[in-house]
């Protein structure tokens, strides 16, 4: 007799694994280009004036605020009512980057912030140029002091990675609603899925605090 | 040789240096003393180019500071300059924070670099501190790295900024017998200080800044024992 439904079985695990995977490219897509665009636009907001600062600010606003599934949902959407529909990949990390920068130019503006501008005095009374300051100087003091705000972000990137699966990316969160509705058993399978969230996002977290420890000032 | 020359400086509305002028010859040490918001910091940071002149000049070795077609960073190399909070690099070593400027500033190789910063860090009497990051040292020891810091560049003045000032009381001497160790050595120096004793002690001659001008200037045992400005003498019975 065939049953509608077939049990979990180790033959699922390719699927589960390609799906662990897909989770952390995009995640390590997201982290490293937000973190490239906010070092930017972090930059940028702690050397602008006011008028420079409101427009950027309310532009990372909007990204801030409107709930990431949102985002997805009309970008993917958007861009295919446009006649150029972008694989879900595609579309989930320009979304999911874009989405992180916004945070990351926060992180890294209060980072930049943080150092004083004495300090930058300072430095430049060495004879150091603008530019040899901020690399030597402000960049470095203000990584350290906003690199536990960096982690957080980070892994909430990684679970929030979860929701470009309504657009269809075949990220960890997917993979296992297939096997539920192939398989009815949600609990063993989501059980399951959250382990691999920790187990992904558990080293990172452990290794940050070593890192903390390590370069604390 | 240092030479103010009639400068005003204005912040906003606020017109801090009325007219200054000032001769600072090599191997003279001048103090330069008043109340605070008389405008003698100011004219430390108008000297080393971090602040603007609204009028006059300011001549280094006959370069214009604060001409368009000078080069500041170029100019600062040879103005070490040591501020009341010390700004050590938290994120290096005391060894890298007196290295780093020679390193990167002047391209030495990072030996030299080093050989240098080694020599300054003992000379101010750091030298078991090397590799001790500054956040663990006292203010003294901090202040003190900050001059061996600008004089790893081999300046040919420094500019002290009440750098005793945000001190606690018993670490005032070790910065102010390291300044004396300068002096000795011929080091022209222009301090703004609040240690009267010092000054009168230590510098050639003293200034006396009163609301943006020099209210009194000579030789410095004069203005501190013997000032003949009524406003020097009223400053003067204040702090003693």
């Amino acid at each position: 007799m065939n049953s509608l439904f077939t049990p979990l079985s180790w033959s699922d695990s390719g699927l589960i694994l390609t799906g662990v995977w897909n989770t952390i490219i995009i995640s390590v897509v997201a982290i490293v280009v937000g973190t490239v665009l906010g070092l930017i636009v972090g930059f940028l907001r702690a050397e602008s004036n006011k008028a420079v600062n409101v427009l950027f600010g309310s532009v990372l606003d909007v990204l801030r605020s409107v709930p990431l599934i949102i985002q997805l949902i009309l970008f993917s959407t958007f861009v295919g009512a446009m006649g150029n529909p972008l694989a879900p990949f595609v579309a989930g990390s320009i979304v999911l980057s874009l989405y992180t920068m916004a945070f990351m130019s926060e992180v890294f503006r209060s980072g930049f912030e943080s150092v004083s501008p004495s300090m930058q005095i300072a430095a430049r009374s060495l004879g150091m140029t603008k530019w040899q300051t901020i690399y030597h100087i402000r960049l470095p003091i203000g990584l350290r002091a906003v690199f536990p705000s960096w982690l957080g972000v980070s892994l909430s990137v990684i679970k929030d990675s979860a929701l470009v699966s309504v657009i269809g990316y075949m990220e960890l969160l997917r993979t296992s609603e297939q096997l539920i509705s192939r398989t009815q058993q949600p609990l063993e399978i989501l059980i399951g899925v959250g382990i691999f969230y920790f187990i992904i996002s558990y080293p990172l977290s452990h290794y940050g605090r070593y890192v903390e420890r390590k370069m604390a000032i | 040789m240092i030479s103010v020359q009639n400068v005003h400086k204005s912040f906003g509305d606020l017109e801090v240096l009325k007219g200054v002028s000032l001769d600072v010859n090599r191997g003279e040490v001048v103090s330069v003393i008043g109340g605070s918001g008389s405008g003698k910091s100011t004219l430390l940071y108008c000297i080393n180019a971090i602040e603007p002149i609204n009028s006059g000049k300011i001549l280094v070795d006959d370069v214009d500071v604060h001409a368009k077609e000078t080069n500041k960073d170029k100019l600062r190399q040879k103005l070490g300059m040591v501020f009341q909070q010390w700004n050590s690099f938290p994120h290096m070593t005391v060894l890298e924070n007196a290295a780093l400027a020679p390193r990167i500033v002047k391209k030495m190789s990072k030996e030299e670099a080093i050989e240098i910063a080694k020599k300054e860090l003992e000379h101010v009497g750091l030298g078991d501190k090397l590799d001790v990051y500054p956040t663990k040292m006292s203010g003294g020891q901090q202040q003190r790295l900050a001059i061996a810091r600008a004089l790893a560049m081999k300046p040919d003045y420094m500019l002290l900024d009440e750098v005793t000032s945000a001190l606690d009381p018993e670490l005032v001497g070790e910065v102010l017998d390291t300044l004396r160790l300068l002096a000795e050595e011929g080091m022209t120096m222009i301090c703004v200080t609040h240690e009267m004793g010092f000054a009168r002690d230590v510098s050639d001659r003293v200034a006396y800044f009163h609301q943006g001008v020099i209210a009194e200037i000579g030789e410095a045992r004069q203005v501190i024992t013997d000032p003949q400005n009524p406003l020097t003498q009223k400053f003067l019975s204040k702090v003693r």
